[in-house]
């Protein structure tokens, strides 16, 4: 039995198949509102409404010729993509689906969960970076430098903002800090300010616009991906898009209460709720122009971080009131 | 560190073959070098092969945005040399699609601006109203891009009045949407963080590097053709020059929006203004022996056509020099000391025509990196000698 809750969480649920469709329908998902949002159709060819484009483009690019510079570390050039998709996945892993009781909680389930899944969420933030510099190419290494100049920025104001809920339902735990939010929706309220943070340091993570600095194609053409081709290229597809449904999913536990319910209400919560945040992000991608490298880091720590050190001064004063 | 990045001749911000090399510190440009000479056609060459006729439609192709501004400055400068005058209908025509193509050539430049910011939505938008001023073209001369209005004497095609009401109609509309995109060109903050204060032109480097069009306009030079040669119709109708002292790129964005309303206006009063009478007279196959330069504001800033005619049906000489030419030193300027990120925008504030503005091309020996340019007279004169120079051409041998 243990093995096939085992095999269920790593293949299934919410393991690599789901994370797969899901994230290739959540990929359909920013598509479409984006292109709406620009007056456009969007995918609508394969499949419904286009459902199966972003599948599509996986299954052309894994058929697609996979080119390797000469100059590259040809080892660490072909590795880094499966790594990534490895990361994202296991980070998949952690997000409380299946807690739907405190006491008897998931496997992946455990005290500090929520700081193990941040350090998986900036590894590929590194993976990016390896990936750049070891194409070799210029382009590339502005791209790779890029990544790591912004990952200075918003990653501060990510986990301070990501944090103070955890500080105020005083848990390291997602299972629990969702269900402390279910217990009081209200307290919501006061971690508006921190999610604003997050969903922008998200999008900055996710290399969206306005923060598609490290592979913004009218300056540095692919950047970090300028030299991967065919089935790298689609695996460090599939690892952007898994990484986006994980952040969203992270930011519906800790800001929106979780998915609580059993499996099939929770399961809708989870749908709904990453929806929405990607549909936040979808938004901000659709509002605005991309912006510098300087003035990413200038939003970061001018605005960004000390807003986000209010938001923790908020919740432990609230924290004292409510004792 | 110090090392070059090549932007071009293959680049995603690049619409066409340049090659701009870059020599960057970190984020920062030192030093910039624009190299031309990918998409050369040798296009004053073939106009001294072919008749006055002929040569408004290859003057027409010289350039797919601003095709109306390049035969319209030859027209004008044949029509001088063969002494003719086109009626007055068929002068306020010809400069009706002028203006609609400036239109067209700004609302492109709009969106092209939002791309390479990475502000997609603004690309979207602008280009889709584009069309509705690409239909008007298409209604008024049949064509979307190649317009083929121009006549020696006139124009070629007449509107009627259901054409008319089409016309301020479409022009309704894009008036509304462009005063929305002003104000969204001007005050999105991320757009804006992106392009005030970069690529900065002072007004003196502006006049010593012989800046043209909205470039210098946006360092607060007050040029332009229509009003200070006022050809044909320009004098009878009621417009501003748009410029702003910003000397940014904020400013080239503000002064083709302007230039935009102020084109609606000059749309509307052409329509109510009208005249009755023939679109053109005939005009002689051949010119009188002479040479004339004609003066033109495209789009993009001051075309100009020199012509030498030799009393032929066919010109002696042809010389284009297209507005992107005159502001090539100026974005050199532009460039130094921006950011990385700032190179497709300070480049596409000028809105670079490559193809129009191609003369000479540059060699460089494989062997050893020394660099040649090679006007096109010597170029044909190398040709020549290795034609007369080269060794008899054996002919083939039936090896058996």
């Amino acid at each position: 039995m243990a093995v096939l809750r085992t095999l269920l969480y790593l293949l299934v649920y919410p393991g690599i198949l789901f994370l797969f469709f899901y994230s290739t329908f959540c990929e359909w998902f920013d598509r479409k509102v984006y292109a709406r949002l620009q007056n456009r159709m969007g995918p609508t060819h394969t499949g419904r409404h286009g459902l199966l484009q972003p599948i599509a483009d996986f299954v052309k690019l894994m058929a697609k010729e996979d080119i390797v510079p000469e100059a590259a570390d040809k080892r660490l050039f072909a590795l880094l993509p499966v790594f990534g998709l490895a990361i994202v996945s296991t980070a998949g892993l952690l997000l409380p689906v299946w807690n739907f009781d405190l006491a008897t909680p998931g496997m992946t389930s455990f005290p500090g969960d929520i700081i193990v899944i941040l350090y998986l969420l900036s590894l590929p933030t590194l993976i990016l970076f390896l990936a750049a510099w070891s194409s070799t190419n210029l382009f590339s290494t502005i791209g790779g430098s890029r990544v790591l100049t912004m990952l200075f920025g918003y990653e501060v104001p990510l986990f301070l903002s990501v944090l103070s809920p955890a500080i105020l339902a005083d848990s390291w735990r997602l299972a629990e800090i969702a269900a402390f939010y279910q217990k009081k929706p209200l307290l919501i309220l006061p971690n508006l300010l921190g999610f604003v943070i997050a969903v922008i340091s998200v999008q900055a993570k996710l290399e969206r616009t306005p923060f598609d600095i490290p592979h913004a194609e009218t300056e540095i053409v692919g950047g970090t991906f300028t030299e991967y081709s065919g089935k790298k290229l689609g695996l460090f597809r599939l690892m952007m898009d898994i990484e986006l449904v994980v952040a969203s999913a992270l930011l519906a536990t800790v800001f929106l209460g979780g998915f609580p319910g059993g499996v099939f209400v929770g399961f809708a919560h989870l749908l709904v709720k990453t929806l929405f945040v990607i549909f936040l992000l979808a938004l901000i991608r659709a509002l605005t122009s991309r912006i510098r490298i300087d003035q990413v880091l200038t939003l970061a720590w001018k605005y960004l971080a000390p807003l986000a050190v209010l938001q923790l001064l908020v919740v432990i004063l609230l924290k004292g009131f409510l004792k | 560190m110090k090392f070059q990045i090549p932007i071009g001749p293959q680049h995603p911000a690049l619409k066409e073959p340049i090659s701009l090399r870059m020599t960057v510190e970190g984020e920062v440009i030192r030093d910039a070098d624009i190299r031309l000479g990918y998409n050369h056609r040798g296009v004053e060459k073939l106009a001294e092969e072919k008749n006055w006729v002929q040569n408004i439609y290859l003057t027409e192709r010289i350039c797919g945005i601003c095709s109306h501004s390049h035969s319209t400055c030859y027209v004008q400068g044949v029509e001088k040399l063969m002494e003719i005058t086109p009626p007055r209908r068929g002068l306020y025509l010809r400069y009706l699609v002028s203006e609609l193509e400036r239109v067209h050539s700004h609302l492109l430049w709009l969106g092209v601006a939002g791309h390479e910011a990475g502000f997609d939505s603004f690309f979207m938008y602008t280009w889709r109203d584009r069309e509705i001023v690409m239909d008007l073209l298409e209604m008024i001369s049949g064509n979307r891009v190649h317009y083929a209005m121009n006549c020696l004497g006139g124009v070629r095609r007449d509107i009627d009045e259901a054409q008319k009401a089409k016309i301020l109609e479409g022009v309704a509309t894009l008036r509304k949407r462009s005063e929305y995109y002003f104000r969204i060109g001007a005050s999105e903050p991320s757009f804006v963080a992106r392009i005030a204060g970069v690529g900065l032109l002072s007004k003196e480097l502006a006049v010593k590097l012989c800046a043209v069009g909205p470039t210098a306009r946006a360092s607060s030079i007050t040029r332009d053709v229509r009003k200070e040669d006022p050809c044909a119709v320009y004098d009878e109708l009621d417009f501003a020059v748009g410029t702003a002292d910003s000397c940014d790129v904020l400013g080239r964005v503000v002064v083709r929006v302007q230039e935009l309303l102020e084109s609606y206006k000059l749309i509307e009063q052409m329509i109510h203004k009208l005249p009755d009478g023939d679109i053109a007279v005939k005009a002689p196959r051949k010119a009188k022996a002479g040479e004339v330069v004609s003066r033109y504001e495209a789009p993009r800033g001051e075309n100009l056509h020199y012509i030498k005619s030799n009393g032929t049906d066919k010109p002696e000489r042809l010389k284009v020099r297209a507005p992107t030419l005159a502001n090539y030193p100026a974005t050199v300027e532009m460039l130094r000391n921006g950011f990385i990120a700032d190179i497709p925008l300070i480049f596409a504030a000028i809105d670079p025509c490559i193809c129009c503005a191609e003369r000479t091309v540059t060699l460089v020996n494989f062997r050893s990196g020394e660099e040649t340019i090679v006007p096109l007279s010597d170029l044909r004169r190398q040709a020549a000698e290795r034609r007369t120079n080269a060794p008899a051409k054996r002919n083939a041998v039936w090896p058996f």
